[in-house]
């Protein structure tokens, strides 16, 4: 036990000790632009076409799901206010998160730690370049700032799902649809949802670099790794909604 | 296939490792190791595997930091110096690892610019190419400019390591485990490739290895790292005169005696 309590003591110094290192590359210049740019690309738009199909399922799913609650007290003319509350609110930031952690944790996860087993990390660093400024803040700047960029785009698709649910049963314009759905969110909604996703991008980022980097050697530390990554991610995501959802009720 | 004797000045100290010792939890991997390296000199470290000679040429270029003891590197203390001190003392030391740590994800040219871009962010396209080209040539390899690693030999990836290293024109050259791996076709090539890197740039070069012909073709002098300590110096001829049980079997597996 008291082992174990150790153990958990130092895990918690050296991410502690990461994260300080990372905030003093980030404002360290030079700045790797090229390299977030490119990590960029790759963690935005390369999710587009998975998240796209998502955030249209989970649209459709849910209205179609939500249709007959609202049939029994005569109030399906509500569904578009619902889900536009429900998505914005809630399931865009959280299914971009939990799809980003899914594809880009094990990226992340993966790639940095085979980089580590085959001492490229090593041969950076003996060449003179910074490998947590061009390896792990570039990711994690991309993650921060790619998911909130992902969010809004599955909030859109995951409405348009919503509204191609409804319009296979009721007679309703894009144009009405659309209308009902502002009505319905206020600037606050829009405002949480994006603090939500800054919060996931940056969690997704950090965990996955933390998990890779420090990954052991060996051909199973690269799975190990990619695994730790997601499950690592998707935990902290929960857990954040969690306290992000009690905090934003004060408001 | 034996080096020819060079004149080396031995009072030109470029490494100096002053009773250094590492250890990793309870396995103590050096104890008070002492080694200097001379300028323009080719210095051969024999061991059996694990007992720390990657370690030491990591300790020499600060990826590790030794429990006790200094580490003296182009006269500025390396366990003393911090990360950005650290960085501008590493452009003037070549690493060339075991397995080439090319970066796979990037071409034989971007692999090459990648540490002369991050360095010296002054130099034109022009100029990036033209030292690409010229160091590439060097090693015999201008024809997989555009290959990625994947599509390497091991020989190739390990002159391709080679030349990366060689483009920020070090001073001191640590080669772990150079020919490791290889056919002895290839390995000849390696070990004249070392030869000719010492003379073409004018490096002082620390060598890793447990293949004798490697040692034998290569180094000026020897070392042999017995139990975290270097027991035996000298020459081949020297390292091999004994009857020391633990040094024999290397010489008889080698040269198959």
């Amino acid at each position: 036990m008291r082992r174990k309590i150790e153990s958990l003591l130092i895990e918690f110094a050296k991410i502690h000790r990461f994260f300080m290192r990372f905030l003093r590359e980030l404002v360290s210049p030079p700045y790797e632009l090229k390299e977030i740019i490119r990590q960029c690309y790759e963690i935005g738009w390369k999710s587009f076409p998975l998240i796209s199909l998502t955030g249209f399922i989970v649209g459709f799913v849910f209205t179609k799901q939500s249709r007959p609650s609202l049939e029994e007290f005569g109030a399906t003319s509500m569904l578009p206010a619902l889900i536009s509350i429900a998505i914005v609110r809630a399931l865009a930031p959280l299914v971009t998160a939990l799809i980003a952690s899914g594809k880009v944790g094990s990226q992340i996860g993966a790639e940095l730690s085979s980089m580590n087993v085959t001492e490229q990390i090593d041969a950076m660093e003996v060449s003179g370049t910074n490998p947590t400024k061009f390896l792990i803040v570039s990711r994690i700047i991309a993650t921060t700032t790619m998911i909130p960029v992902l969010c809004f785009y599955v909030a859109g698709i995951g409405l348009l799902g919503g509204y191609l649910s409804i319009a296979a049963k009721d007679d309703i314009t894009m144009l009405s649809f659309f209308n009902q759905v502002f009505e319905s969110i206020a600037v606050k909604d829009v405002f949480a949802m994006v603090i939500r996703a800054v919060v996931f991008g940056f969690t997704i980022g950090f965990s996955s670099c933390y998990v890779g980097y420090n990954s052991s050697k060996g051909t199973e530390g690269v799975g190990k790794a990619a695994n730790t990554a997601v499950v690592s991610s998707m935990f902290l995501v929960f857990i954040e909604e969690l306290l992000i959802v009690q905090v934003l009720s004060f408001f | 296939m034996e080096k020819e004797a060079r004149n080396i000045n031995y009072e030109d100290v470029v490494i100096n490792v002053d009773k250094v010792s590492k250890s990793f939890g309870d396995l103590h991997i050096l104890r008070d190791v002492e080694l200097n390296l001379y300028n323009k000199e080719n210095l051969v470290v024999l061991g059996r595997s694990g007992t720390g000679k990657s370690v030491l040429i990591k300790l020499i270029s600060g990826l590790l930091k030794p429990d006790h003891g200094d580490i003296k590197v182009l006269g500025e203390l390396v366990n003393k110096l911090d990360e950005r001190e650290l960085r501008a003392l590493r452009q003037r030391i070549g690493f060339s690892f075991q397995n080439s740590a090319l970066y796979d994800s990037m071409t034989v040219r971007e692999n090459l610019e990648f540490p002369l871009v991050r360095n010296k962010r002054n130099l034109t396209r022009a100029e990036i190419n033209k030292e690409v080209e010229e160091v590439l040539d060097g090693v015999g390899l201008s024809q997989a400019i555009n290959q990625m690693p994947s599509e390497l030999s091991g020989g190739q990836r390990k002159r391709i390591g080679i030349a990366r290293t060689l483009i920020l024109r070090p001073d001191i050259m640590l080669y772990d485990e150079p020919t490791a791996g290889l056919d002895p076709i290839t390995c000849l090539d390696i070990n004249s490739l070392i030869n000719e890197v010492q003379e073409r740039y004018k490096t002082s070069s620390i060598i890793i290895t447990h293949d004798l012909a490697c040692a034998k073709m290569v180094g000026d002098r020897m070392v042999m790292l017995l139990g975290g300590k270097f027991e035996r110096q000298g020459t081949f001829e020297q390292i091999f005169d004994t009857e020391d049980e633990r040094v024999k079997p290397f010489y008889d597996y080698n040269f198959i005696v």
